[in-house]
């Protein structure tokens, strides 16, 4: 009963409409990403049918193994986070911890290849800026490319932090007892939000490393 | 006698706690109104006081007063503070969140944690941009051109660009709280179509907030990346395309406009109805208007790009569009004016702010058919012409609407009454300062004066000197209600809880209401403006 | 009239059919100010608060509301195929049109003539001749604006833009920047003098300056241009004599128009066209080379094929 009561926030009548609110105002917040990415999205494949040469060889130099690789671990990361949210749901604190850690885990052996990933190319002169240097002709565009490269991966890393961020916080929550069958919805919602931030990658993937390959 | 000390001291969301952190930390929607009340009157003024140095500059034809980089971050400054901390924030911020819950029933919105957050994202990004602008200021005009922002600009561009993005979370925010808000927490009996009109532009709005911003946010990144390292995203000598910059901010910011007149129309839809004594004319008509404005808006943005070197196919198209979203705003105007046919009209300052913006906003408004006009559009973009234009609709309409609503709920907010008498004078004052500062404006775009100019020809001189007399004016009658406000809060009569016999649920709960807003929830089985019904005419006003 | 103006000068052949759609507008907008103010005046004095007089709750009404979305449907339907065909009509640069290239940089317009002269803030120009502005920009994004011909065109860095007028009198004529472009936008302003035929021939031959053509000529030296596009290495360039305003076919079957723009680009972005048969071995001189130099080649390479009239 206790936690039943304090779950209810003061300004809804009851759970259901707390649940509905959450679950209208995640989608409302993943709406505004989609927003969000999209402008770089435009820009990026403005760009692609303008300098498509560029494109092609600048995106030859992406290391298709390490993406697919980060590719794997984040869908099994959305996995893990899809079944932190159903234990969530049946009230199991323990799984919920150990579910939310592999996916905190799976996450930060993204972003950890993702550094390796940005090393190459810091090492490779790919990074744009005074510093870069690319062979051959397609040497100013293949900077556009890299541009884009790094802010769309940037932005997506930045989220994945962020979302790391916010499930060390679900842990807590978790440890102190504070959801229940009646009361998961922060967790469903961070669901949600890592689902999203996993479909821009499975997005940006075949984007940035896949299309042009050939 | 103890009832007597009893019903002297109320409770209500003013009193029920002191002290900076109980304001700081508030979770209630209508403090957080008045902390959004405090910023941005202090940015009117600032943006204001840009303002008036230059029509200073523009009473000579020569450039006198500042220096031209001076005078090019006083235009950009004044832009940035008027559309980013004002407009867009005003009535949504302010007066919708103090009303949204109560006029829907509820005792918050749905995310009052969100709320506050909202108030300090806006804050700091404020702050962002006021450090920008007193350590040198920028001078790329509010719309941030490239490749100028991006390559040639020696002027604080990315510190403001930061200070605007952050403020663009606020907008988010305070977007997806009024959504949810009006979806899911309704009061039993409070069907859409029940709902004041004030809501459903809030709703409108609210929609653009949430799909808009973050492609300005986006936008703004990517000139400040470009900035920072010189990548080329934009900048032609590396192989961007300036144009792409104009189409993403366009993309958002026409949507802006809309963000920054819909809450206005909403505040109208109320004063209309309550000092003609009657239901609104069309309210289907005028509730899908709004939603009708807010989808169109985003589909016509390259109407600021007819010039640039668009194609003139993609131009006639956006030409066709832009005519398309006028519509709703004129069926708008023919309701407002409808409702006041067989009213029982009476001429409080509300009511004269209402009735101004309708005219008003009808110039304005009427003036945007030129811009949509392609051949004309040639002649008169980047003019005079442009910037008559938007100040008609944006300072006659939208702040005239502000002001109206702030006046017009001043009682519910306050308790108090403010001086009906130096109102209506102040708001006179408003609508002829306003008119003569700005329609000489029409008449030099035509002539060609360009815009964002230091320095004119001439002949051009007398028009100009008309439009400083005007703005003169119209300072006088902003400063006015600062005066008069602040008296009201300690001399001002005591409101009563509808001193303006009004429907909606807001005036059937005290003035300043309770923190949870209403005793009990309301349970509603009346429809909208029910003016006409016998009990809401039992309580007429009587003739002063 | 009154010592200053109200209204800008009629000084070219579109001048007055944008006037004439000006002048409708303003008869829409003031009809419409007209009849809110009036009804909203009207209804507020007729039907101002009255003891003993309650308002009539008419709220609805069908037929307005169709006619009034409608009325101005159909307006606005008139007004925008007006506005378009005047604007695509005005768009079509005329045959014959004299060709004038200029290079807007902060903070001023330079104005090139074929025949060599070369202005800073002046354009002179024939009355009764249409004119074609070919524009550049060296750096920011400018806009050439001559209200009294009603034309005004943004000149964007990085391409190639049009715009066409004819004067129809002669007469000084402001000249104004149009897009903040920095510091002294304000001050990039000049003149347009519009002469009579004669006298603009005079003007014309009064100074002799270096034509494009023979500048052009001494840059494709200058530039080394010469080592491939002349004779002796035909099979790493093509040849430019005789190829101007023809078609060209591109690597990968696609065509172009051997126009400016493309003779631009080439320089710019070399690989971007690359024509068929050809290795993409050419340098770009992105960063090298000003848009006026890049105006004066084109004018040589144009005159390597021989006029046809255009």
């Amino acid at each position: 009963m206790p936690e039943h009561s304090t779950a209810l926030a003061h300004q809804f009548d009851d759970i259901d409409q707390q649940h509905e609110s959450a679950s209208l105002g995640m989608w409302i917040f993943l709406a505004t990403e989609i927003m969000f990415f999209g402008g770089m999205f435009l820009g990026y494949s403005l760009y692609r049918s303008v300098y498509h040469p560029a494109w092609a060889e600048a995106s030859r130099h992406l290391d298709v193994v390490l993406g697919g690789i980060n590719t794997g671990v984040l869908l099994c990361s959305s996995l893990t986070m899809a079944l932190a949210v159903h234990a969530a749901q049946l009230g199991g604190r323990r799984t919920v911890v150990a579910l939310l850690i592999a996916t905190i885990l799976l996450g930060s052996v993204f972003l950890g290849i993702k550094s390796v990933e940005y090393y190459q190319k810091y090492e490779e002169h790919f990074i744009p800026g005074p510093h870069f240097h690319f062979e051959g002709p397609n040497g100013t565009h293949a900077q556009i490319f890299f541009s884009f490269y790094f802010v769309m991966t940037g932005m997506h890393a930045l989220h994945m932090i962020i979302g790391i961020g916010i499930m060390l916080v679900m842990i807590a929550l978790t440890l102190k007892r504070r959801f229940s069958p009646e009361y998961y919805f922060p967790v469903e919602m961070t669901g949600l939000y890592w689902h999203f931030v996993d479909i821009v990658w499975v997005f940006l993937f075949p984007l940035l490393y896949l299309v042009d390959r050939s | 006698m103890s009832s007597e000390v009893v019903s002297l001291y109320r409770e209500h969301y003013l009193n029920c706690s002191y002290g900076v952190r109980s304001w700081l930390l508030t979770k209630d929607h209508k403090r957080i109104a008045l902390l959004f009340l405090l910023s941005i009157t202090l940015f009117f003024f600032l943006g204001g006081a840009f303002a008036v140095l230059i029509r200073l500059e523009l009473l000579t034809p020569q450039g006198d007063l500042v220096e031209s980089e001076t005078y090019n971050k006083l235009f950009t400054m004044h832009g940035i503070i008027m559309v980013f901390f004002f407009l867009i924030p005003s009535i949504p911020a302010v007066l919708g969140n103090f009303l949204l819950p109560i006029m829907i029933g509820a005792r918050d919105l749905a995310f009052p944690r969100l709320n506050l957050l909202s108030w300090y994202i806006y804050t700091i990004g404020g702050l962002f941009t006021l450090a920008a602008i007193f350590s040198g200021g920028v001078d790329t005009g509010w719309t941030f051109y490239t490749p100028y922002s991006s390559t040639y600009a020696n002027t604080h561009v990315i510190a403001t660009a930061v200070g605007i993005f952050i403020t663009g979370f606020s907008s988010i925010l305070t977007g997806l709280n009024f959504i949810v808000t009006t979806h899911k927490m309704r009061a039993p009996g409070l069907t859409w179509f029940r709902l004041p009109l004030f809501v459903w532009s809030n709703y409108a709005t609210a929609l653009i907030m949430v799909l808009g911003t973050p492609v300005i946010a986006i936008t703004l990144l990517l000139v400040g990346i470009e900035r920072g390292f010189g990548i080329g995203i934009f900048d032609p000598r590396l192989g961007g395309d300036p144009l792409l910059f104009q189409h993403l901010f366009w993309f958002y910011s026409h949507p802006a406009v809309y963000i920054m007149i819909l809450p206005g129309m909403g505040v109208v839809s109320e004063l209309v109805t309550c000092f003609s004594r009657k239901r609104i004319f069309g309210y289907q008509f005028v509730a899908f208007a709004s939603l009708g404005i807010a989808v169109l808006g985003f589909l016509v943005w390259g109407h600021h790009m007819f010039v640039s070197g668009q194609s003139p196919y993609a131009g006639m198209i956006f030409s066709f569009l832009s005519f398309l979203v006028a519509i709703p705003s004129a069926v708008k105007v023919f309701n407002w004016t409808a409702t006041m046919y067989k009213g029982s009209i009476s001429y409080d300052a509300p009511m004269l702010y209402a009735m101004g913006f309708i005219g008003l906003f009808t110039v304005g408004g009427l003036t945007g058919l030129f811009l949509a006009t392609l051949a004309i559009d040639v002649h008169v973009t980047d003019t005079y012409f442009i910037v008559a234009h938007f100040h008609y609709i944006m300072v006659g309409g939208m702040v005239m609407a502000y002001l109206g609503g702030i006046h017009f709920w001043w009682p519910k907010i306050s308790g108090k009454l403010y001086p009906e008498g130096w109102a209506r004078f102040a708001a006179l004052v408003v609508f002829v300062g306003f008119n003569l500062t700005f329609f000489p404006q029409f008449v030099l775009g035509y002539l060609g004066m360009p815009r964002r100019y230091h320095a004119y020809p001439p002949e051009f001189q007398v028009l100009n000197v008309m439009s400083t007399a005007g703005a003169s004016i119209l300072a006088v009658g902003y400063l006015l209600p600062m005066v008069y406000f602040v008296w009201s809060i300690r001399y001002g009569k005591a409101a009563g809880d509808n001193p303006w016999d009004a429907t909606g649920l807001e005036w059937q709960t005290p003035s300043p209401p309770p923190t949870e807003n209403f005793e009990e929830t309301p349970v509603v089985t009346w429809e909208a403006y029910d003016y006409g019904s016998k009990e809401t005419r039992e309580k007429e006003p009587q003739v002063a | 009239m009154m010592g200053f103006p109200l209204f800008p000068e009629v000084a070219s052949t579109i001048a007055k059919s944008v006037d004439r759609l000006y002048f409708f507008l303003i008869g829409i907008t003031v009809f419409f100010s007209v009849l809110i103010f009036v009804s909203i005046l009207y209804f507020a004095v007729k039907y101002r608060r009255k003891p003993g007089r309650t308002a009539e709750q008419v709220s609805e009404g069908l037929g307005l509301e169709i006619a009034w979305t409608v009325v101005p449907f159909l307006i606005t339907i008139v007004i925008f195929t007006w506005g378009s065909s005047l604007y695509i009509a005005n768009s079509r640069v005329p045959d014959q049109a004299m060709d004038i290239y200029v290079v807007g940089r902060q903070w001023m317009w330079k104005i090139q003539h074929p025949s060599g002269r070369r202005e800073i803030n002046e354009l002179h120009v024939p009355v009764g001749q249409a004119v074609k502005l070919t524009l550049a920009s060296q750096d920011v994004i400018h806009s050439f604006f001559i209200p009294a011909f009603r034309v005004k065109q943004d000149v964007v860095p990085g391409r190639y833009v049009t715009m066409w007028f004819q004067p129809t009198r002669a007469g000084e004529y402001h000249l104004f920047c149009a897009e903040y472009c920095g510091t002294s936008h304000s001050a990039m302003i000049g003149r347009v003098v519009a002469m009579e035929p004669e006298d603009f021939q005079k003007w014309l031959g009064g100074v002799t300056e270096e034509t494009p053509a023979l500048a052009g000529e001494r840059l494709f030296s200058d530039f080394n241009c010469v080592n491939c596009h002349a004779t002796g290495a035909r099979q790493r360039c093509p040849q430019l004599g005789g190829l101007y305003g023809t078609d060209v076919q591109l690597e990968g079957g696609a065509h172009v128009k051997f126009d400016e723009a493309y003779v631009r680009e080439s320089i710019i972005n070399p690989n971007a066209k690359i024509v068929k048969g050809y290795p993409p071995v050419m340098p770009t001189y992105r960063g090298q080379i000003s848009e006026e130099q890049i105006l004066d080649l084109i004018a040589y390479i144009r005159s390597l094929t021989p006029e046809k009239g255009q």
